[in-house]
């Protein structure tokens, strides 16, 4: 065990647990967008920067990483935090300038109009948190897309660009994505995800008739945990 | 190739056998071979030698040596005579007969090939008593020119190897590190980290597997001091690794060098090729019961690689994304094991520490900075090179006594040191000295070796949007700040440039600037913006000329100048007329002065470069 103080408030917790983790299991707010509790911490958005001190010295660190150690002090909202978190959001905003996620971020930390030339605002749904492609690689087990190019061209993407062959048609990244980026629908028994270029054939419940999940994501569950081979030709409501 | 080494007898058996081959009265022409002499011919220029030799006869009377770099890059071909060190610069095909007959043969000295001091204009005959190498102290680089790189046998006759049988034989673990403590070392890839303490934190860390690493990644813009240094002498390289290795407890090693220095990964590839056949690497090495083998990696061509995290991400498979380490990579680094990396450069210090002594080794530098430090000395300045300082001499003695001045006469305006991740200084501190500390107090960074000069006729604005242009393409893009930090720093860059700058432009660089050196993942984006904030520090006056007065003071930015005709200097010859690539010029008859339209001009310069008479004005 380690004690150490945030915001004021002493903590006792586990070694090896993260800020982040301690602090929202005592109601202590850290907005952040690339992190999810089922997977690895990343550290790309950046916004759960708090301010840590160990003496004299302080920093910031992101608290989806950084681990509690005895006698660390840290401050979520100190006014170097706030300026910094504050600028990430224009940064997000200035890339996402009419993402609905975002530009309810931006309005709640107080930012009304984008500190950039609105010339240069870009129209992006996607920030490139690659929560999609780290779920689709450490839940699912799949890794069936990218995170492609460097730098300011980086984006997740099938391979090649081409429709993603490896992809089983879960949807685990359109129901991950923090801020809507990717494009999927269920139609006529059909889903697409428009972002990988797939299109899956829905199963149908044998018993209401129900499109209910992709064929090719019940075959992939099938084969992985061994079940009979009529297992899933029941939908879950009709069970 | 010498025989399998197994004790340190058959090492000093081996050496002094290879001694005696050398023999110090026979001639010697010794040939720069480097990356740097190679464009102006030094291959062709050696094949003739060989040629020339063998036509004369002279194959048993006169030694040949084809060696790495000599530091005078700028003057290259260079070739070294012995005895009596005789140094020819910008040495032709048609030098080589005379050079074995005069000075070879009979030790007559040619006028014509020897170096002018660029300032007195002086002829010097000696190698040492060009200002160029006088006030070096070529510790590391200096047995560049003693050496062939691609024998193992050169470097064991000047002494390779021998600091490596004493830490194997003599030094404990403990002792080695405590003698590389002892020397203050500090990493030479530019954040300084005391070298021993790493090893020692290294060699702590829990865990059987660990791993050393070389970092011959060095991609700053300008900068080739590792390189020069990898391809000249890849043994003392691989020689402080392994030493290194025995002290942390590493039993594998990794080169990572990159894919654009092919000289270097053949010499060092050659290198280990050798180390493994003389047992010099492998199992049980000089009979000491130590284990170490070691891979080369190529780098595949990102700058971001050159961060400890991202490159061992790259050398474990993976795409070359820095990771927070906020658990030292000493503890985590290498497949989550505990690794040591450093620079090429820290790495060819350590045979040095072993064999002299780290007391030795304090007495050179500064309190809190030891030894020397290479530097590549580029841009606007007479002698270009790869220079080897110590620690403490200040900015314009390596400028001006080392470096010869400006080129071409004109003035200095800056210096930039730390490549990308730097920052440019002014004429104000030219008698700073260079250590760690004061370039870091300075807003600058030592970093692994880049020294641009800049003259006046560099605008500073446009310089700190050259970076920012690179590390928007060099970024990996993984963390937010960096990624869209620096593009909207660049994008800001693009208006001021363009005349479209505000003043409120300096606030928002300023307060950008703060988030990325806070909140950004890794040393690239932390350290961007050095560049912008150095010359808004330093030549806060051209930022206000862009801003205030859309004028670039520099005549660089070419949406801020206009060309004109000087009327009472033109004579009308029409040399610019006929350049002009958009037919903008208009000749008016002899004697009559040309007439420019300036709609049609796209500022190339082209008329102000023909035109003889200064008649073309810039402003």
């Amino acid at each position: 065990m380690v004690t150490f103080n945030i915001d004021g408030r002493e903590f006792k917790a586990e070694e090896g647990q993260t800020i982040l983790r301690v602090a929202r299991e005592n109601g202590i707010d850290i907005p952040t967008l690339c992190h999810h509790e089922a997977i690895e911490p990343y550290g790309a958005c950046r916004l759960c920067i708090v301010e840590v001190s160990k003496g004299r010295r302080s920093r910031i660190v992101t608290s989806c990483l950084y681990l509690v150690e005895e006698g660390l002090e840290v401050k979520t909202n100190s006014p170097r935090v706030i300026s910094n978190r504050k600028m990430l959001v224009e940064l997000l905003l200035a890339r996402c300038s009419k993402n609905k996620v975002i530009k309810e971020l931006a309005a709640q930390m107080g930012i009304e109009q984008s500190i950039i030339r609105p010339e240069y605002l870009e129209d992006n749904d996607c920030m490139v948190c690659g929560l999609c492609v780290r779920t689709c690689e450490q839940v699912v087990g799949v890794s069936a897309i990218s995170l492609v190019n460097r730098g300011i061209t980086k984006e997740p993407a099938s391979p090649f660009l081409e429709p993603a062959r490896d992809c089983i048609g879960c949807g685990s990244c359109y129901y991950v994505c923090p801020t809507g980026a990717i494009k999927m629908e269920d139609r006529n028994g059909t889903r697409i995800i428009y972002n990988w270029k797939v299109e899956f054939k829905l199963k149908k419940c044998k018993v209401c008739g129900n499109y209910w999940a992709p064929e090719k994501q019940l075959e992939y569950i099938r084969k992985k945990w061994n079940l009979p081979d009529d297992f899933f030709d029941i939908c879950p409501t009709c069970k | 190739m010498p025989n399998q080494l197994s004790s340190k007898q058959d090492l000093e058996a081996l050496r002094k056998e290879l001694i005696k081959e050398r023999r110090p009265d026979k001639p010697l022409i010794a040939i720069c071979n480097g990356t740097a002499c190679r464009p102006y011919g030094c291959i062709h220029l050696t094949e003739a030698i060989k040629q020339e030799l063998a036509k004369q006869g002279l194959e048993n009377k006169i030694g040949l040596r084809i060696t790495g770099c000599h530091g005078l890059c700028e003057k290259g071909p260079i070739v070294v005579i012995q005895p009596g060190d005789i140094f020819y610069q910008q040495v032709k095909l048609e030098d080589v007969p005379e050079i074995l007959s005069e000075t070879a043969i009979k030790g007559t000295v040619i006028d014509r090939l020897l170096h002018a001091d660029p300032i007195t204009g002086n002829k010097v005959v000696h190698r040492d008593e060009i200002p160029f190498y006088r006030k070096q102290v070529r510790n590391i680089l200096g047995n560049n020119v003693e050496i062939n790189p691609t024998k193992i046998e050169d470097y064991i006759a000047i002494g390779g190897y021998t600091a490596l049988a004493k830490a194997l034989l003599e030094m404990t673990p403990e002792q080695i590190i405590d003698e590389i403590k002892h020397s203050g070392l500090r990493g030479r890839g530019g954040a300084g980290f005391p070298t021993g303490s790493k090893w020692e934190s290294c060699r702590h860390a829990p865990g059987d597997i660990k791993y050393v690493i070389v970092n011959a990644d060095e991609g700053d813009p300008g900068a080739y001091a590792n390189e020069g240094l990898l391809s000249g002498n890849p043994h003392s390289v691989l020689e402080g690794l392994i030493i290194g290795a025995y002290a942390i407890g590493a039993k594998q090693g990794y080169v990572y060098v990159r894919n654009e220095y092919p000289l270097a990964l053949a010499n060092v590839t050659l290198a280990l090729n050798q180390a493994e056949q003389s047992g010099l690497l492998g199992d049980n090495i000089l009979g000491s019961g130590f284990d170490f083998n070691v891979r080369i990696n190529r780098g595949g061509g990102a700058f971001v690689c050159g961060e400890s995290t991202a490159l061992m991400a790259s050398l474990e498979g993976k795409v070359g994304e820095p990771r927070a380490k906020y658990v030292h990579t000493v503890e985590k680094g290498l497949w989550n094991r505990p690794s040591d990396l450093n620079n090429v450069e820290t790495w060819a210090n350590v045979p040095l520490i072993i064999n002299k002594g780290a007391d030795w080794y304090r007495t050179l530098g500064t309190e809190h900075s030891k030894g020397t430090k290479i530097f590549s000395l580029v841009g606007k300045i007479n002698n270009t090179g790869l220079v080897e300082v110590p620690m403490g001499i200040t900015l314009r003695e390596i400028i001006y006594d080392i470096g010869g001045g400006i080129w071409g006469g004109k003035r200095f305006k800056a210096v930039q040191t730390g490549g990308p991740s730097g920052g440019c200084l002014p004429e104000s501190l030219l008698d700073l000295p260079v250590d760690f500390d004061e370039l870091s107090k300075a807003g600058s960074m030592m970093g692994s070796g880049g020294m641009i000069v800049m003259d006046e006729t560099t605008c500073m604005v446009d310089i700190a949007k050259y970076f920012l242009t690179f590390l928007e393409e060099e970024s990996c893009g993984k963390c937010l700040p960096c990624r869209e930090g620096i593009k909207r720093m660049r994008q800001v860059f693009d208006e001021i440039t363009e005349g479209r700058g505000s003043e409120k432009d300096i606030e928002f660089l300023e307060q950008l600037s703060a988030t990325l050196v806070d909140s950004s993942l890794c040393g690239l984006g932390q350290t961007a913006p050095n560049p912008v904030l150095t010359t808004m520090r330093y030549f806060r006056d051209e930022y206000e000329a862009h801003i205030k007065e859309k004028r670039c003071p520099a005549g660089v930015c070419k949406a801020l100048i206009h060309y004109y005709i000087i009327e009472e200097k033109c004579p009308g010859c029409g040399l610019c007329v006929k350049e002009c690539p958009q037919e903008a010029i208009t000749f008016m008859g002899k004697k009559k002065p040309v007439v420019m339209d300036e709609s049609k001009c796209i500022k190339c310069g082209v008329c102000g470069d023909v035109c003889k008479l200064d008649a073309v004005g810039k402003r």
